[in-house]
Formats: structure tokens, sequence, C-alpha cells
């Protein structure tokens, strides 16, 4: 990849008071490819996030935004620059219909008074360009499975035109199929030219998706891997930062028989349980 | 690279546009209705049926029930309580609470008294100083829970005893301030309608209906959206040409339509398509689905908060006021008693939630009609007070037991 970077960091660090929870991290995002930020808990992946997203400005470091520097001190920045970020907890309000909740705080109106046809519309024009299935748009979100959610919640994220999308745990909380819905939505945001940052927990996940993993270790850069080439166990030793410990010893022990993961899959709509195939899956907690 | 998973995909191969369009078929309404009913989305089918339930049970009591006679008080009766309901409302969709609705409408009908009867003010000017005080009060409110972040139960608690203090304050030592029966202010609620002109207003509300719904249809064909189609437009059109034609036709008969209940239905029906059509109504049922979702949409969360407590206040003096023309006086215990609890109890009978996020206007209607109901029932069966408490009671109680299983049903088929 000989072609500029649509985002770069480097030389970030931040502190919460004693902790340091970055230390001269970098990261790169390339249109049309999706990077997975991953490492354990408390490694500095929910700061790298919120200091792209403007939430916690970073103390300091360089962020080149198509090759400018930028400075983005608020969520406002971010969102200015073409930065969206799908957060973890789904920002969706149950009660409202799938058009509302795509449009909510951005409704389109005339003196106040809502144009529904007109969003109607978009939202179909949005969601049939994603090839997100939703039988009908005028139910309230709630009546959605927990994979149509997140794919209502990332489509949202993408009526600003961002160029870059940050999806922190999209398949948190989601089963099986729902997992691959979302996934399958993330090859669509990549095909479109997006580029993605991609946080997640599930190694699964993304070696389904990712194109480049960068490793966080104890807020430091503790690898970078082309998906392409790496094997599992050369990411979660820089995950855990060696090659013997307890993860790998498991990942080989048990790389024929998987372990069940009891996760909760409360929002999964159809109540399937979500027995994941965890070869390497890292997850002491699902938030850190 | 991404093989493993994207074979797991079981997304329906329907595509959007055309499903969309069958859910508008006669079996897919009947479908949706069921879905809707299993999983707690139950609207206000409950207190339709409540109200058919009540009103056989009175009329095979008493056959004096459904006289036009009768009807016509009841509804009369009901009025001020609609109106302070309908601010309840307003505060219930945010999944809040307003305790001081009764005290507001009775603080500002002694405002009114004061300031027309004893100062010699303007009957209008006394009515616009009663809602600007009740706007003031509902902005106070809004902006200690806005601001502080001091619940709402507290804020208002406190404001269900000052706000009362205060009436009594304004009143003084006198006690009761009477209305002219031949002001402005008494012929508020002592007013109806004339014969042709009630006839002519629901005839107009239901050509409005319809028209604004084939308007709607044809927009929507016009840039191929799926759309309702017309038999289900003329038959809803028709089912409320029945009621509108039927209510004014039984008002007529005794002595046309109250001005106070135009009032109030003008003020459901606003209010409804304020809730449904506009920004603010949308950020208000944002704020009752998910307060972090709203702030996070860039919805000025504070802004919302402080301006429906105001709103409700203000809908909490229309009440006062409505009550205060009804009885030609404002007394200590105006808005005091059960004013409160019986416009809450309306809301929620008329089934809006009391978590937040559901319910329409028509409940603050609809619920102050079985209260009014009840109460006139009880009158024409002669019984005590007691028994209507206990009654009243018992509705209120199953209504808000209808809502918790309904939110459980919701729950326990992972839709909140």
């Amino acid at each position: 990849m000989a072609r500029e970077p649509l985002l770069s960091l480097f030389g970030i660090s931040k502190r919460f008071g004693a902790v340091q929870a970055l230390t001269d991290a970098a990261l790169d995002v390339y249109a049309g490819e999706v990077v997975a930020l991953v490492g354990d808990n408390g490694a500095g992946k929910s700061t790298m996030i919120k200091v792209i997203a403007g939430v916690h400005p970073a103390d300091s470091g360089t962020i080149l935004w198509e090759g400018r520097p930028v400075t983005i001190t608020k969520p406002h920045d971010a969102t200015a620059l073409g930065i969206a970020t799908v957060y973890q907890d789904l920002a969706l309000a149950d009660n409202i219909d799938v058009v509302g909740n795509l449009f909510l705080g951005h409704e389109v109106a005339r003196f106040g008074v809502l144009d529904e046809i007109t969003m109607e519309r978009r939202a179909r024009e949005l969601l049939s360009t994603l090839d997100v299935k939703i039988p009908n748009v005028r139910v309230p979100v709630a009546a959605l499975s927990g994979g149509q959610r997140q794919s209502v919640a990332i489509a949202r994220s993408l009526l600003g035109e961002p160029k870059v999308v940050l999806l922190d745990e999209p398949t948190a909380a989601l089963g099986v199929a729902q997992t691959a819905q979302v996934l399958d939505l993330i090859e669509r945001l990549r095909d479109r030219g997006l580029g993605v940052i991609l946080i997640s927990h599930n190694l699964a996940d993304v070696k389904a998706v990712a194109d480049r993993v960068v490793v966080l270790r104890l807020g430091r850069n503790a690898g970078e891997f082309d998906m392409a080439t790496a094997t599992q166990e050369q990411i979660v030793q820089a995950i855990t930062g060696a090659s013997d410990n307890a993860v790998a010893r498991r990942a080989k022990a048990g790389s024929t028989a998987t372990r069940g993961s009891t996760k909760g899959a409360r929002a999964s709509g159809n109540g399937s349980p979500s027995g994941e195939a965890t070869g390497g899956t890292v997850r002491a907690e699902v938030q850190e | 690279m991404s093989t493993t998973t994207k074979s797991n995909s079981v997304a329906p191969a329907v595509p959007a546009g055309g499903a969309a369009e069958a859910a508008y078929s006669p079996r897919a309404v009947v479908e949706a209705l069921q879905r809707r009913l299993r999983s707690g989305e139950l609207g206000q089918l409950p207190v339709i049926l409540g109200l058919i339930v009540i009103a056989a049970v009175f009329q095979s009591l008493n056959s004096n029930f459904l006289t036009a006679q009768n009807l016509y008080f009841l509804t009369l009766q009901m009025v001020s309580v609609g109106a302070i309901a309908v601010g309840i409302v307003l505060v219930l969709l945010l999944g809040e609470i307003d305790l001081s609705a009764g005290s507001v409408s009775g603080v500002a009908g002694a405002l009114l008294a004061v300031v027309t009867v004893r100062h010699g003010l303007p009957d209008w000017a006394g009515i616009l100083c009663a809602l600007a005080l009740a706007a003031a009060i509902g902005t106070l409110h809004g902006t200690i829970l806005a601001w502080i972040g001091v619940p709402s139960f507290v804020v208002t608690l406190g404001g269900l005893m000052g706000w009362q203090g205060l009436q009594l304050w304004l009143l003084g030592p006198q006690g009761t301030i009477n209305f002219p029966y031949n002001g402005f202010i008494g012929k508020i609620a002592h007013t109806n309608l004339t014969r042709p002109v009630g006839w002519l207003l629901a005839a107009v509300a239901v050509l409005l209906y319809l028209a604004s719904g084939l308007l709607e249809r044809r927009r929507r064909v016009r840039v191929q959206l799926p759309a309702r189609p017309v038999a289900g437009l003329l038959a809803r059109t028709v089912a409320l040409a029945v009621v509108v034609f039927g209510a004014v036709a039984i008002l007529n008969a005794y002595a046309g339509v109250p001005i106070a209940l135009v009032i109030l239905v003008g003020l459901v029906v606003g209010f409804d398509l304020v809730l449904r059509r506009t920004r603010f109504g949308r950020s208000i049922f944002a704020l009752g689905g998910n307060i972090e979702a709203a702030r996070r949409a860039g919805i000025p969360v504070n802004a919302i908060r402080i301006s429906v407590f105001a709103l409700a206040s203000t809908l909490a003096a229309v009440g006062g006021i409505l009550a205060a023309s009804r009885l030609y006086s404002v007394g200590q215990s105006s808005g005091g008693s059960d004013t409160l609890l019986l416009a809450i109890a309306a809301a929620v009978i008329g089934g809006t939630s009391l978590f937040g996020g559901r319910g329409s206007t028509y409940s603050a209607l609809l619920g102050a009609m079985v209260l009014g109901s009840i109460t006139s029932g009880m009158l024409l069966l002669s019984l005590d007070t007691s028994v209507r408490y206990m009654i009243t009671a018992a509705v209120l109680v199953g209504a808000v037991v209808l809502d918790s299983l309904a939110r459980r049903s919701r729950l326990s088929s992972g839709r909140e």
C-alpha cells in the first residue's frame, strides 16, 4: 500500500490521572480496508477510539487526515472531518421505527414538521445499497433482531457520508447468524471505499473480515499483521506478550475441541444461544 | 478471507421494497396485529374495550346511563381532568412524572380569579397571566430537573405542596372567589355550539382526515413508496365518521356540543400531531426511549425536558381554568384532593406507559372518559364516594398491571 492513508495517527499518548492509557501509539487506516484493533482488556483500544472520535483528546501526538495535520478535540471535529463512530452499546431508541432512528437528531423537516416521505425514501435507498434486509422500515427498532439493530446503527453512521467508520465491538452480544450479517455489512463498507476501524475481542471475527490487525498491549503498539499471512497464534502472542501463556496452551490443547461461550444472546431476538468456536478468543470481560 | 462466516448468513432473500408492499395486504395487517398483541404493544385497545364494558354494565344497572343528558354532563365533567392529563401524557412519554399538575391547575385558577375579580383585569389578560404563571412554574421544575439532576418525582412533589401554598396565599382569608355568571370566564364551560355548527365541525374533521390520508397516499405513490390501500383509508374514515357524528348526534340531542369539549379535543388532536409529526415530538419519544441515544444524536436533551415540563404545567392551567369556569368559582380546594390522581390515572388508563416512550395524547381523552363514566355511573346508582374511589383504584391498578405485563412481554421477546 503505497497510497496515502486516509487517517494516520502516531506518537499518541494519553494519561488519565495515574494511568498511562496510551504511550506513543500509532494507527493507519487506508480507504477501502478494514483494520482490526485488538488487545487485551486495558490495552488502550477504547482510549484510541475515543482519541479518534474526539471524546478524549490525546495529550500528545500527531493526527494526519488525508496527509494534513489536524486536531480533534471534540466529537464534532471528528464528525466534521468525516469520521463516524458506532459505539458498543447501540445508540438506538427502541420505541422509534427504523426510519426515525436512522434520522434521529438529523430529521428532514420543513419548519419543524417532519418530512416522513423523504426520510423513508432515503432510508430505503441507504438500506438497499448496504444490502441490509429489514422487512418493514416502519416497525419499532425493538422488533428487530440484534443483527438488524446493529446494521441499523451502522447504517445510521453512514448518513453523514463519512470516510472512516469506527466500530466498537459491533458483534458483542450477537448470535452466530447475526454476527455473520454484521460482518457482511462491514465488508460492504470496505467495498464502498470506506476505511473501517474494527475493535473486537473476537479473533474469529477479526480473522473473517479484517485486512490488517494492529495489536495494542499496555498502551503501546505490540505488532501489526497482514491477515492474509498471520496465524492466530502470532496474534495471540502479540496480545498477551508471551508465547507461553494460558491462552496459547488452551488454543493448542483445544484446537480440536471447541469451547462454547455462554455470552448473553439477549439482543439476538430469536433467542439462539451464541455458541461460538472460540479457538483463540480473548474475552475476559466484554467491556474494559 | 471472510468466507468462513459469510456462508452463515441467513438473511431472508426478500428485497426490502417487495416485503414492505406485502406488509399492507389484509393478511399481513392481521398478522402484524397479532404480533403486536403478543409482544405487548397494546396501545389503546384495552381502554376502548374497557369503555364498552363500563358502558354496558352501567346501562344494564341503570337505563339512564346512556341518555343524551347524562352523556352530555359526563362530557363536561371530564374536560378539566382531560386537559391536565394531556400534559401528564407528555411528561410520562419522557419517562418522568409531574405530581404538581393538580396544584398548578389550582394556583392558575386562583391567580385568574384574583386578577380578574379582585383587581379588575380584563378576562383575556387574566387567562394569559394564569397560563404564563403555569409556564414559569413548569420551566422552574424542568430546570431543576435538567440542570441539577433532581428526580422529577421529588421536584414536582415539592411543587405539589408549594404551589398549593401559593394558591392559599393568593386567595387569602376569604378563601373562595366567585366569577360573574355572565362573564367570559364563566361562559367557557357553559356555552355550546349551535347544532348546525356542531354538525359542520364534525363534517370538516372527517373530510380533513380523509383528504390528508389521500394526499399522503398520493405523495407516497409518486415517489414509489409502498402505500396503504385506499380501502383501508376509507374504512378508517367511516369508523371515524361513526364516532364523531355519533358523539355530535348525542350531544345535539341534549344541548349541543360544549365549547369546552371542542377545546379538549383540539388539545388532544393538536398535541398528537405535534408528537407524531414534528421534530420536537420525535425528540420527546427519543428521550423516553433511550436518553443516551438522544444525547448522542445531538438532541438538546435539557431544552426538551424543560419545555415539556413547561407545557405540562400550562396544560394543567388550562384544566384549572376550565374547572373554574365550570364551577363559576375558585376555592381553597380547587385543584386539590383527587385532581392530580385522576389526571395521572386518566393518562395511564388510556394506555400511556409509565415507563416512558410509549403512548399518545388520545389516551388522556379515553382515560378521562373511563373515569368520567365511572363517576357518572356511580352517581346514577347513588353509590357513595368511598365505593367510587375503590372502583377507580381497581381500574387504575388494572391499567398499570396491563402496562407492566406488556412491558414484561416486550422484555421477554427481547424488545427493550
